[in-house]
């Protein structure tokens, strides 16, 4: 037998230290990004919302989106019933014990960005005011954002021969701010500075108790996110379709790993050193073997 | 054969010859043929129309079986080269040759996979152009460029086969190109080995790191941060099994002398690497508090039992005498060598990945189609390049020294 | 006692023609089909009139005024004819005694017959002593009347659940007509004032079979409280759409977008308003003339929800209108699934085949 018992000890034994070694890398080997100063974003209020749509319209208008047209009840209805390649915001109806909840979708803008993090050379980039942008030219549409974005926002051109990314920008094209936002008759969206809108959402949930569930979606969740939920006392916002995701930022573990591994590209560079020389060390004395 | 040109080569290679269009030949162009055409269709009216992939699964069989599962079959190279140069096992020399052709096919063909599967593929070349750009954050990144270079090391490993071809062939003009590059090539050949075993580290441990990021969509039985190194370690033992299993193949396929004693000498390595995988697996899931998982009634429970079993079966046949000694033995093993690392893969991926109620995923014919044409190719070339050029060892080796 | 009758206001003489047509859209309306409209006016002609005590309170005579006031055809007349009307105080030519005395003799005479009409709200804190008249507590006269009545209509929102006089903060406990005869079956017909259709409608019906309408829970006939005014809104599109007026006078306003934003009611009103004209006269309603609706007809809504402020959307539309948060996993194509799952087989088939023939051949070389 050619590979001793000692070897299979040996690579054992250094997989084992290996294992201990990575699992005892730091997530802190990444800073974790903190609410941008200027961060805009907006608080969207679901005890408020009337479900009329005014800012899936507005927005597909603002944004020189096409209708997502299927039929229903015998017409058909410019209807999506989810953020898609057409559209980037979308209203949908939670219904429990005959109370209902309307909640509006839309990009987070989240501090700590997975799509920002997944995007191989920034086709996604946290902007101004932390606005979270999509560059076409810089895209090539391996769809890794999808995957990473725990709120599934980032849609991608599936019927198109020469797709792209269709994701909330905030309207940053826009000089007054996000389309939804303006026409909501209802006051059901705000557009603002994060850290004002968040103070607002704490005032109405301490103004009415009983109207509010007790906590603002997106002050800590996923490591914190530019676009603030409320929600009706009665409902939680996983039912809601808002993840429960900790307060841990989305990527830290993948990025902390990841820079930890390869911070400076030192690693990978002793380790190339380190296998240079063993391969040449080895292959001279398999070619002296051989000559002898 | 192995003259003062081609020192590195201790065991004598010759191609094979034959008839090219066999009936099995002819059977893979067709499976080509159907591939084109679903290509077609995904090329002029996008990737909807051709795969059953949603922004849901924006992953899908590409990604999953011809990128991951693909580049990590074509691991054997690796392997083997771990084995070779790092562990000074030169016995093993024979197996090399054709672990890097096929590892350099797996790679090639994960890059057209790629390619085909990306929306926006005139722009690929922007990623290892656009340097400035690149995110240090994105794993997919690592892997892209990873892949890339190791695609062409890969090519480089194997072009002393090429070199030599034309040095035994009749153009005279090639012969001339064999005779000046072929010392070069072989005074760089530490370093591109080298190269050629620091890029598989990286990026095969990447595609783990890969799936970390999505943390809150990924079954807790895979979700770990543990992923880069049970991908690397699932890398290496599923290039053995590919070793294990293209050697026993082609010695029956083109009845050549089988190196069964060779092959069966690494089953105690193989073993340890595959106890090593399972056994810090079910570690950090009981160290996560996530063993309980494993017993409900969900189809993640049935993979990973799945994967569990296909990974420890063949780690127990490889540490008994009696599956070693033959060829069969050997054979089964490395199947299910092959069975449980790409189960892995395919399920930390596709099966353990849940982006929420609204979407389902299962591969659409399309997909089928063009992965099955891929592969259909990959073994096209493979046969091709054994024929034609000297890739398998010419006499049969010895198992020991 | 003849002065007491009633003196008919204008000329009388409608044409069978006209008198037919408001039969019908009465029974329309009441949801009865053309045939019963045939058997009112049979019956009204055939003199079949019923006796009807109009009882006013706490209330503006709006309800009145604008039941007086259709004119094409005058179906304010057409009630009138219908009816014998033996007690209203504001068309009356009688008075003081004369007239408490005709409501008395018409009580004896049609007792467990007589419709009784309640407009206006009745106030019952301090023992109800701040709307009396002939020295009698309006709570009183309302309780003696109904207690005889065969039907009661409270007409307006103010007989219906308090009105105006009900409003915040409500100094005479004004209550509405179902809140003083708990038990009774009041037919409520709110509106500020109400569409005098909705109460030919009801008349007529009682008049011709002796039953009323289909009631909803808080009395109000479904024919016409049954839905509100935002699943019948003609600017409901604009609604739908998303197309608001965001001040009077804008261009949205002009262009007759949806009022939501400037404090339409609609959404949370029950009324027929926009099905039924008032006065037969088209639009001539709130939101028809470009003013949000302010839910005269919705206690708790009217008078009491400031003008311009915005209202939760009560019921939804048809559910299939909105997607839901929650959704369930498409099923995986069968077709793919038994051709993935058939490649797979061949695969582990020919995997399996090969593991055989290998050790076949082995088997073979061993035996020399």
């Amino acid at each position: 037998m050619t590979v001793s018992r000692r070897t299979v000890l040996r690579v054992l034994g250094a997989g084992a230290a290996g294992a201990a070694a990575a699992g005892a890398l730091p997530a802190q080997a990444r800073v974790r990004p903190t609410l941008p100063p200027d961060a805009k974003g907006l608080l969207y209020d679901s005890t408020l919302c009337i479900g009329c749509r005014a800012c899936v319209t507005k927005c597909k208008e603002a944004n020189e989106l096409p209708p997502d047209a299927r039929p229903m009840m015998g017409a058909v209805y410019d209807a999506p019933a989810d953020l898609n390649a057409t559209t980037k915001t979308v209203i949908q109806l939670h219904q429990e014990g005959g109370k209902s909840a309307f909640m509006k979708r839309q990009c987070m803008q989240c501090v700590d960005p997975a799509c920002v993090t997944a995007c191989m050379i920034h086709a996604f980039q946290k902007g101004k005011e932390g606005v979270i942008t999509y560059e076409k030219s810089r895209c090539i549409g391996c769809r890794y954002c999808q995957i990473a974005c725990p709120f599934n926002v980032p849609k991608f051109e599936w019927a198109k021969a020469v797709p792209k990314i269709v994701k909330c920008e905030l309207c940053r094209h826009r000089k007054e701010g996000p389309a939804c936002s303006e026409v909501c008759p209802r006051g059901a969206v705000v557009y603002g500075k994060t850290a004002d809108l968040l103070a607002q959402a704490k005032r109405r949930i301490a103004a009415e108790p009983k109207r509010y569930f007790p906590k603002v979606y997106g002050e800590t969740d996923g490591g914190g996110t530019q676009c603030l939920y409320l929600a009706p006392a009665w409902v939680s916002f996983e039912k809601l379709g808002l993840p429960d995701l900790g307060a841990e930022g989305v990527p830290q573990k993948a990025v902390g790993l990841q820079h930890a591994l390869y911070q400076g590209m030192v690693a990978p560079a002793v380790l190339y050193a380190a296998l240079g020389f063993v391969v040449w060390r080895n292959r001279k004395s398999q070619q002296k073997e051989e000559h002898r | 054969m192995s003259g003062p040109v081609f020192p590195v080569l201790r065991h004598p290679t010759a191609p094979l010859g034959g008839r090219i269009l066999t009936p099995f030949f002819k059977f893979l162009v067709a499976l080509v043929l159907v591939a084109c055409g679903a290509l077609a269709v995904r090329f002029l009216q996008g990737l909807g129309a051709a795969t059953a992939m949603s922004d849901g699964y924006g992953f899908g069989l590409w990604i999953a079986f011809d990128v991951v599962v693909g580049t990590a079959v074509g691991c054997g190279g690796y392997s083997m080269a771990i084995l070779v140069y790092v562990a000074n096992k030169g016995q093993y020399h024979p197996l090399v040759r054709p672990a890097m052709l096929t590892g350099a096919l797996g790679y090639t063909f994960a890059g057209a996979s790629i390619f085909i599967d990306i929306g926006r593929y005139w722009s690929i070349w922007k990623i290892p152009l656009f340097a400035p750009s690149w995110n240090g954050s994105s794993a997919l990144l690592e892997v892209a460029l990873c892949v890339m270079a190791y695609i062409i090391v890969l090519w480089f490993e194997f072009s002393p086969a090429v070199l030599e071809g034309w040095r035994n062939g009749r153009n005279a003009f090639l012969r001339g190109v064999a005779e000046s590059w072929a010392p070069r090539l072989d005074k760089a050949m530490p370093w591109i080995i080298a190269l050629g075993l620091l890029l598989p580290t990286m990026h095969q441990s990447s595609l783990g790191t890969v799936m970390l990021l999505p943390a809150s969509k990924v079954h807790g039985l895979w979700l770990t941060s543990f992923l880069p190194l049970l991908f690397l370690v699932n890398a290496v033992f599923l290039g053995y099994g590919a070793v294990i299993a293209e050697a026993t193949i082609s010695a029956f396929g083109f009845k050549r002398p089988r190196e069964t004693a060779l092959l069966a000498s690494m089953g105690p390595w193989i073993a340890a690497l595959l106890l090593l995988f399972t056994g810090l697996r079910i570690v950090d899931i009981l160290v996560r508090g996530k063993f309980g998982l494993a017993f409900l009634p969900t189809r993640f429970a049935f993979f990973f039992w799945l994967e569990t079993v296909l990974a420890v079966a063949p780690a127990l046949m490889l540490l008994g005498a009696r599956a070693r000694a033959s060829t069969a033995g050997l054979f089964r093993a490395g199947l299910l060598i092959l069975a449980a690392g790409i189960l892995y893969r395919f399920d930390t991926y596709l099966v353990a990945y849940d982006p929420g109620p609204a979407w389902t995923y299962f591969p659409s014919l399309g997909e089928m189609a063009i992965s099955l044409g891929l592969v259909a190719g990959e073994i096209m070339i493979y046969v091709y390049a054994v024929k034609k050029f000297p890739v398998l060892s010419a006499a049969p080796a010895a198992a020991s020294r | 006692m003849d002065c007491t009758k009633l003196v008919p206001v204008g000329a009388t003489g409608v044409s069978r023609r006209d008198f037919l047509k408001v039969c019908t859209a009465a029974a329309a309306a009441v949801g009865l089909p053309a045939s019963a409209a045939e058997k009112m006016a049979e019956d009204v002609a055939a003199g079949k009139k019923p006796s009807v005590i109009w009882l006013h309170f706490q209330e503006c005579t709006g309800c009145t005024e604008s039941l007086l006031r259709t004119t094409h055809p005058d179906v304010g007349e057409l009630i009138l004819d219908l009816v014998s009307l033996d007690y209203h105080e504001t068309l009356f030519a009688a008075a003081g005694h004369q007239i408490e005395e005709a409501l008395e003799q018409a009580m004896k005479q049609g007792a467990g017959k007589y419709i009784l009409v309640v407009e206006g709200a009745v106030p019952l804190k301090d023992g109800g002593i701040y709307c009396q008249i002939g020295g009698k507590n309006a709570v009183d006269i309302l309780k003696a009347c109904a207690d005889k009545a065969g039907a009661i209509i409270a007409i307006g929102s103010c007989a219906s659940w308090g009105g105006i006089p009900s409003a915040s903060p409500n100094p005479t406990g004004a209550s509405g007509t179902p809140e003083v005869l708990k038990g009774r079956t009041v037919v409520t017909l709110p509106g500020c004032p109400a569409n005098p259709y909705n109460l030919l409608g009801t008349a007529l019906q009682y008049v011709t079979f002796g039953t009323l309408p289909a009631l909803d829970d808080k009395g109000r006939p479904k024919f016409a409280y049954a839905r509100v005014i935002h699943d019948d809104c003609p600017r409901r599109t604009h609604f739908d759409a998303g197309r608001f007026a965001q001040k009077y006078g804008d261009e949205a306003h002009r262009n007759g977008f949806c009022l939501y934003k400037l404090g339409c009611k609609g959404p949370q009103t029950h009324a027929n308003c926009s099905l039924l004209s008032f006065g037969e006269v088209p639009g001539a309603w709130p939101i028809g003339v470009g003013h949000p609706c302010f839910g005269c007809t919705e206690k708790g809504i009217g008078f009491e929800i400031p003008l311009h402020a915005t209202v939760d959307i009560g019921g939804l539309g048809p559910p299939a209108t909105f997607p839901s948060v929650a959704r369930e996993k498409p099923a995986v194509n069968p077709v793919t699934a038994g051709v993935g799952g058939a490649v797979v087989g061949a695969v582990v088939g020919a995997a399996y085949m090969a593991t055989r023939k290998i050790g076949e051949a082995e088997e073979k070389e061993k035996q020399p």
